[in-house]
């Protein structure tokens, strides 16, 4: 089974509810999806067994064989190839952007002279480790690196299905947030009871219902702000999974590291119950299917 | 003209919070939402919309029934795995490279403009604002970014501004890129943990290796004298200007609920601090 940890929003939490529901079930493993910003190792704190790069194609040109046709430029949609003629006096040249190159192949594959040939170019790394019965990985992208995504995908390649699997995902609502979700059975969705929280989990909840992810939602520092997150749930029958309060005790231990299942033992049987509570809700939406 | 970012690396830091008063404190301005993909700034800026615009980019692939002969072809090729086994595109995962349309035999497949989201032009109390809502689901966030800033900046030509302040995404990826180019500096906003440190690193890595400088301000920095202490540290050993520290204080909830901006909602030393940063940043 895998559930993501997801919100429209950044900040509220998303780290603090995947790590402590990974620290409070047994045979886990944690992805830490958010490529751009990972974090969830600071509260881990595995041992990293492998580190292993991560690359995605891109082209590169063989000038002995170029004609400077410009096919490639042509079937590039993303604008990443531009190519100059050569006249008499001069040779021709053609310019590659890696920056905008999505990896699609299309320039190699079309190339009518066969001159493109892919080349691997980093992106970033992926790290995977495992602290006491938690198996661990995370991507992380490198500085300047525009694209999220095919790290995203990459990280997602080592899902173990033998075990129940979490992932934290990046905030927001576009690309990289789709690409760390998909496929997951459930997600929570964590928002704190602001309007920022509540306008942001309104886009999420459109995101989450156009993919037809099951979700509910995780209200942290539940006693701040107003109730509008509450009946919103409540009008769009949203079920709450589970609420934390403000308390500065957990914001202290937060940003110290140390998730709060180690400082109070109750919370992970909240979070013993909350996994409990998401395993019925998809049982009860596989058997209306 | 000035242009100034607000970014945090790490999420949930302040970023709006601060923007919403920085709007509120700067004269002679135009204001721009670059976190296109949950953008929050209009809760507090309360704009009156008068241009409204479609954002066109990317495209999807669409494969035509009676002409599609199911050879199989395009599978293959796609990257992204979109194209699913009853040669039906799954929209989430194309990436509108067009390849398949480009090898298709039969021509059954065609790419289609998509309508990325929307822009907008806005009046409010505080001057022009130019904000965007991306489609849901929607990517190419990064150019819709670069799309809001080019009109801000030239409103901001035209009308003569001083300044485009701009709320930037979290992260370190395409959008944050996109609202950092040019920008003539960046503040970035952080708190006093760990990942809020680690993250705010990370960003002025991407800020520096674009060539912008950066000041940064501590939020919230009470929760964790220590880890402010840390922050500041490796201000100084890096030579970031800090321009200020503004204490955990629950009245900026309270602000937030009603739609107000900090430094009009409340008289404390929190907004007598970021007062103190707007002096610092456009001096």
């Amino acid at each position: 089974m895998i559930i993501s940890i997801a919100s429209g929003k950044g900040g509220t939490g998303k780290t603090t509810v995947a790590v402590n529901l990974a620290l409070s079930l047994k045979n886990i493993q944690l992805l830490d999806c958010d490529v751009e910003e990972p974090n969830a190792h600071l509260f881990i704190q595995p041992r990293i067994k492998e580190e292993l790069k991560a690359y995605i194609p891109v082209p590169e040109v063989n000038e002995a064989k170029c004609n400077y046709c410009g096919k490639c430029r042509e079937v590039c949609a993303y604008h990443a190839i531009a190519v100059l003629p050569g006249n008499e006096c001069k040779k021709g040249n053609v310019l590659i952007f890696p920056h905008l190159c999505h990896g699609c192949g299309a320039c190699s594959l079309l190339c009518p002279q066969s001159a493109i040939k892919e080349v691997n170019k980093e992106i970033g790394v992926i790290e995977i480790g495992e602290k006491d019965n938690i198996q661990f990985v995370h991507g992380c992208l490198n500085i300047g690196e525009a694209m999220s995504p095919p790290l995203i995908r990459q990280v997602k390649k080592y899902i173990n299905p033998t075990r129940t699997v979490i992932i934290d995902a990046p905030p927001g609502t576009s690309c990289p947030v789709i690409t760390a979700v998909k496929g997951s059975d459930f997600c929570v969705l964590v928002t704190e009871p602001t309007p920022f929280g509540l306008n942001d989990l309104i886009l999420a909840v459109e995101v989450l219902r156009k993919l037809q992810i099951p979700f509910g939602v995780f209200i942290n520092r539940s006693d701040i702000g107003d109730g509008k997150v509450d009946n919103y749930c409540g009008e769009e029958n949203i079920p709450i999974l589970m609420k934390i309060p403000f308390s500065r005790e957990i914001a202290v231990s937060y940003s110290e590291g140390v998730p709060i299942v180690k400082k109070d033992s109750l919370y992970q049987d909240k979070f013993i119950n909350m996994y409990i509570n998401i395993c019925t809700i998809i049982n009860e939406a596989n058997s209306r299917h | 003209m000035k242009q100034i970012v607000v970014i945090s690396g790490k999420g949930g830091t302040g970023k709006t919070v601060l923007s919403g008063s920085l709007a509120a404190l700067a004269n002679n301005k135009i204001m721009v939402d670059c976190d296109v993909d949950a953008a929050d700034l209009h809760l507090l800026l309360h704009p009156k919309v008068k241009e409204r615009h479609e954002f066109k980019s990317g495209q999807t692939a669409l494969i035509d029934r009676k002409l599609c002969k199911r050879c199989g072809k395009c599978i293959p090729v796609c990257r992204f795995g979109a194209i699913k086994d009853d040669f039906t595109i799954e929209r989430f995962s194309c990436e509108g490279c067009g390849l398949c349309s480009l090898i298709c035999p039969h021509k059954a497949i065609r790419m289609e403009e998509d309508v990325a989201g929307e822009w907008f032009v806005s009046d409010t109390q505080y001057g022009p604002f130019v904000h965007a809502k991306l489609g849901i689901a929607e990517e190419n966030s990064g150019k819709l970014v670069a799309k809001i800033r080019q009109i801000a900046k030239e409103i901001a030509e035209k009308k003569a501004l001083d300044y485009v302040i701009i709320d930037g995404p979290p992260g370190i990826g395409c959008p944050v890129i996109a609202s950092l180019s040019g920008v003539d500096c960046a503040l970035i906003v952080t708190e006093p943990t760990l990942s809020g440190l680690h993250d705010a690193q990370r960003v002025r890595e991407v800020a520096k290796h674009f060539n912008i400088s950066v000041n940064l301000v501590v939020n919230k920095y009470d929760l964790n004298l220590g880890i402010a202490e840390k922050i500041e540290a490796f201000c100084r050993e890096q030579g970031i200007p800090v321009l200020g520290r503004i204490a955990f204080d629950k009245k900026i909830v309270e602000a937030l609920v009603k739609g107000k901006t900090v430094v009009e909602h409340i008289s404390s030393p929190v907004a007598e601090e970021i007062k103190n940063i707007w002096e610092q940043l456009k001096s």
